[in-house]
């Protein structure tokens, strides 16, 4: 089966690969440019763990096609730092244990940092709302809310 | 085990420091089962069942042999060559059967052949060129069904010496105890309630699918890298599986993402093992989703009787259960357990509990936390506060005047030791939760429960650095941040900042044996363990402090970091700190390093009290819940962010078993929603910020006072919830989850 | 002599007794004295017991001591998630 051939723009980067047109763009991140904090758990876009923004936006990226990516700009959780400072949400999540296994954390962080992006005041219902589609098992989600909502009181203090 | 090194002041334990896997788990560089690749490697996928009962008359695998991108494909016969070790039978061939069918594919989901190919998608397209001939046998999923005499039998003979004669084959193993005379008690009580309840089978819902990376040579020798909670047990099985020596295989465990139970044995590992001994290259397998729910090991479905008599000023005059518990096509559901905790809070006179394990054409249950014991809390539970609702009686008054305390004969038989249900419940009757007003609509609930929790066999060792660092190995997989409980325990007994402290999860290569992390017994063990080997090093390092300064051992003792004279009469010489003393080590004995390997028997039982405020919507069904408060016994919290955190996990997870979660089967046996969207797992929007009370009454087993925290939180939830929700909806609620549908029906019902 | 409490399942193994008498001053040999009283309980100690010496519950080891007069618990195998 011939593959395509892909150009596309990850955490600033220019990348390209090869793929075959059933294979996501998970899979491209995971498998050919060894991006794996990107997690699939579910291929279904019901949990989230896969969660990077395409263009500015929040997406599953089990639910779109590597293909797709052509030409897009990529964010994942492995573009989130800045050098070794970390973005003030990765540091919340540490400060206030907001993990507990860690494997829902990346899509969790890269879905928080979209809505502070939108809303930097958001409600603890908004918060949960947005953060529907990113399922955590372990916290009970508790913990996530409120460093979601610490980080950012804290940004709008600095800004 | 002398625990004459009892602590109660410390600097360490107690506080809140950051975690040391939090930067990895922060920026995506954590490794998990998925995250690796090896050079050469193959992609392996698993061919299942489609049917709940059929014989497999035949499996052509030719065509897929033939695809150029196969390098190998397996099926149960590539086990069956395997020379096996003698004696393999019970649990290991349970589990054979389970992860390769034999005869019969026994669930929907069962698997049958298996191939490696050159990548992903070759190996998913490969799976459609194998040829399965099945003959579709009769198959059964209810547990109450299962037991009927009609059922249809899903392996003669495997019911053990336990099941009285006359039951059916599915029935395999019964468990009955109690004291006292029940018939007496009920005689004895102003009220009687008896009533039937029915829980679904649920799923741990890990997020992380089971992932692994196997290498096995045909000179026996093999490396597996997996997602596990427990990596020596899945040495030990895989070995045993695949006919090679234990320690020939050595087995890494990934960062898990999640297990709760569920990754305390194998499914994929022996798989991936046995392809890539057939392919001579790495295999790696990684389960969807849809295969997760369709083949791991859900928790049972149970089916119950609870009858319990209350006199006017609500003294439990008598108490008994009956559990069925249905846990798939193999011997295992935990019906002893369910029967052995139901009534496990209350001082009873008179108590009868009989528990049956039973089989049916489902997928082997596993563990999830505290197995078996929530259901039996949601019947009895909820038979307590309808006796409290009849006879005017508040639920946490009737449940302190019949709480167990020190010296209360258990239901299951023996004397408890110190245990902290009173204070849960005092502090549950303190809490502003309980006294606050409810809103037209809403309902209260509260529920006890019980968990045993367990020690096991552990392992660990610690070293010392020149610089005066430390570096822990412990072999229980990280599950719920361990490593910084580890880190807190080993700092105060050395006396060096926590920061300094490494802790790594070695492979089984690198130390003896430790059983799973499970059983809520991590910070327990590990911790005693890490306790105790830090004492170890201790022990040495004031043995070099005496010969420098040439006075004898038993006069220097450790404190703050340093070896000091142990009183006047000792000397008069300045504290020697641990990076003074490493830094000579070479040459004054060589390394220091501390060790522990035992099994510690001295767990500890462990209480929890749980406040739930409900909304229930009359026009949908759909409930809401609005408040939550968990109140549980730590005995001691190490970091206590990560013991709220456990709280507060096991209150969601509950939440979910109760209101949302269910294995739905068809008609023909099959799993209708085997995917996130159908099998629906509680979403941030589902829940309330959920308070917690840590309750400290120490554990008398353990040096610094812990109990295992993991699984007692997910034990009243389902009771508490129904509670609350019955009272919301004025209808008592006797069937989990309670869907929006079941709870229309219970008000249509109710008129 | 050390008086073990069965759970009443085990009754048929032992002829109705739920209370039987034993020499021993540990929990190997406890277990290693009801079989030989008793051989039917060979199945359900094959099958994973546990022992509960004066409320303590002893998940595995064989060692334990058991002190004169202690009250004993045979359980089943305790299991965890």
């Amino acid at each position: 089966m011939t593959k395509h051939h892909v150009t596309t723009t990850v955490n600033g980067d220019t990348v390209e690969y090869l793929c075959d047109a059933r294979e996501t763009l998970l899979d491209c991140l995971r498998d050919k440019l060894n991006l794996t904090g990107a997690k699939e758990g579910c291929g279904t876009g019901d949990c989230g763990a896969c969660s990077v923004t395409l263009d500015g936006r929040l997406v599953c990226s089990c639910l779109v096609l590597g293909v797709e990516a052509e030409g897009k700009q990529i964010e994942t959780i492995e573009g989130m730092a800045q050098g070794e400072t970390l973005h003030p949400l990765q540091r919340k999540f540490i400060e206030h244990a907001a993990l507990q296994c860690g494997v829902c954390t990346p899509g969790v962080l890269v879905a928080a940092k979209a809505l502070l992006e939108k809303n930097p005041d958001p409600t603890e219902e908004e918060a949960r709302y947005w953060l529907a589609g990113n399922l955590c098992r372990c916290t009970g989600y508790d913990k996530i809310i409120r460093a979601v909502l610490d980080t950012a009181a804290e940004l709008r203090e600095a800004s | 085990m002398a625990l004459d090194d009892r602590k109660s002041h410390f600097t360490f334990v107690g506080t809140r420091p950051n975690r040391p896997d939090g930067l990895d788990k922060v920026t995506g560089r954590a490794r998990f089962g998925a995250d690796v690749t090896a050079p050469g490697m193959l992609f392996g996928a698993i061919l299942r069942s489609p049917h709940a009962h059929a014989r497999i008359v035949r499996i052509d695998t030719s065509k897929a042999e033939a695809h150029r991108d196969v390098k190998a494909v397996v099926t149960r016969a590539d086990f069956a060559d395997v020379p096996f070790k003698p004696g393999l039978e019970g649990e290991f061939w349970n589990v054979l059967e389970n992860v390769m069918a034999g005869e019969k594919a026994l669930y929907d989901g069962h698997a049958v052949a298996a191939v490696a190919a050159s990548s992903a998608l070759a190996a998913r397209d490969a799976l459609k060129l194998i040829e399965v001939e099945y003959e579709v046998l009769p198959h059964v999923t209810d547990v109450d069904k299962a037991m009927a005499p009609d059922a249809p039998v899903i392996r003669e003979g495997a019911a053990d010496y336990s099941v009285p004669e006359g039951m059916h084959p599915n029935v395999v193993r019964y468990h009955e105890s109690g004291h006292g005379d029940v018939e007496a008690g009920f005689a004895e009580a102003d009220l009687v309630i008896e009533d039937h309840f029915v829980t679904e089978a649920t799923h741990q819902g890990y997020i992380e699918p089971h992932a692994c990376l196997a290498s096995l040579g045909a000179d026996g020798k093999g490396e597996l890298w997996c997602c596990t909670q427990g990596h020596w047990i899945v040495q030990k099985t895989c070995a045993a599986l695949l006919g090679i020596e234990t320690a020939q295989l050595r087995v890494t465990a990934s960062e898990i993402g999640g297990g709760f139970g569920g990754k305390t044995t194998v499914f994929i590992e022996p798989v991936a093992l046995a392809l890539s001994r057939k392919a001579n290259r790495p295999v790696k397998i990684v389960m969807s989703r849809s295969e997760v729910l369709r083949a791991t090991g859900p928790t049972a479905s149970a089916s119950m009787d609870v009858k319990i008599g209350m006199k006017k000023d609500g003294t439990i005059t008598a108490a008994q259960g009956v559990f069925r518990l249905q846990g798939g096509a193999f011997p295992g559901a935990p019906g002893d357990m369910t029967a052995m905790c139901a009534f496990a809070p209350y001082n009873l006179t008179n108590v009868r509990q009989v528990g049956y394990d039973v089989m049916s054409n489902r997928p082997k249950q596993a563990a999830y936390r505290a197995p078996g014991a929530p259901m039996g809390a949601f019947a009895v539970e909820s038979v307590i506060d309808e006796l409290c609702k009849k006879l005017g009686l508040d639920p946490v008054e009737v449940r302190l005047k019949n709480a167990v305390r020190e010296g209360t004969k258990a239901s299951y038989g023996p004397t408890y030791d110190r245990i902290g249900l009173v204070e849960t419940l005092e502090a549950a009757k303190a809490h502003p939760h309980y006294s606050a007003p409810l809103k037209p609509g809403q309902g209260r609930g509260v529920a006890c429960g019980f968990w045993f929790n367990h020690g096991g066999e552990t392992s660990v060792s610690l070293a010392l650095s020149e610089d005066g660092s430390a570096q822990l190995m412990v072999g229980t997989p990280d599950i719920g941040g361990s490593r910084a409980s580890m880190a807190l325990m080993a700092a105060e007994v050395l006396g060096i900042p926590y920061e300094n402290i490494r802790v790594t999860i070695a492979d089984t290569a690198t130390l003896g044996y430790n059983d799973v992390s499970h059983g809520s017994r991590v910070t327990y063990a590990s911790g005693l363990a890490t306790i105790k080997a830090a004492q170890h090093a201790v022990e040495k390092l004031c043995e070099r402090a005496a010969a420098k300064w040439g006075i004898p051992v038993d006069a220097v003792k450790w404190e703050n970091g340093c070896a000091v004279p142990s009183g006047p009469n000792a000397g008069d010489f300045d504290p020697l700190p641990l990076a003074e003393i490493t830094a000579d080590m070479g040459r004054t004995g060589g390394p220091i390093s501390g060790h522990f390997e035992a099994t510690p028997e001295g767990a500890g039982v462990s209480f929890g009290t749980h406040i739930v405020d409900a909304e229930v919507d009359p026009e949908t069904g759909k409930t809401s819940i609005t408040r939550y408060t968990v109140i549980q016994d730590a005995g001691k919290a190490i970091h206590p962010a990560y013991v709220e955190g456990q709280f507060q996990g096991g209150a969601a997870q509950g939440i979910g078993w109760a209101l949302n979660e269910e294995y739905i089967y068809g008609e023909d046996g099959r799993l209708q929603n085997p995917v996130f969207l159908d099998y629906r797992i509680p979403v941030a929007s589902d829940l309330p910020m959920i308070d917690t009370v840590i309750v400290e009454v120490p554990n008398p087993g353990h040096p610094f006072g812990v109990r295992g925290v993991g699984e007692t939180g997910i034990v009243p939830p389902l009771a508490a919830i129904a509670n609350a929700v019955s009272n919301a909806a004025g209808v008592r609620m006797r069937q989990l989850p309670m869907s929006p549908p079941r709870i229309l029906a219970a008000l249509k019902g109710n008129g | 002599m050390v008086e073990v409490h069965l759970w009443s399942g085990l009754r048929s193994l032992t002829g109705g007794q739920e209370v039987v008498q034993v020499q021993a001053a540990t929990t190997g040999e406890l277990l290693r004295e009801l079989v030989r009283l008793h051989p039917q309980l060979q199945a359900p100690i094959d099958a994973g017991v546990s022992v509960a010496v004066n409320g303590r519950i002893i998940a595995a080891g064989l060692s334990e001591p058991i002190p004169e007069g202690a009250e004993v618990y045979l359980m089943q195998r305790l299991r965890g998630g």
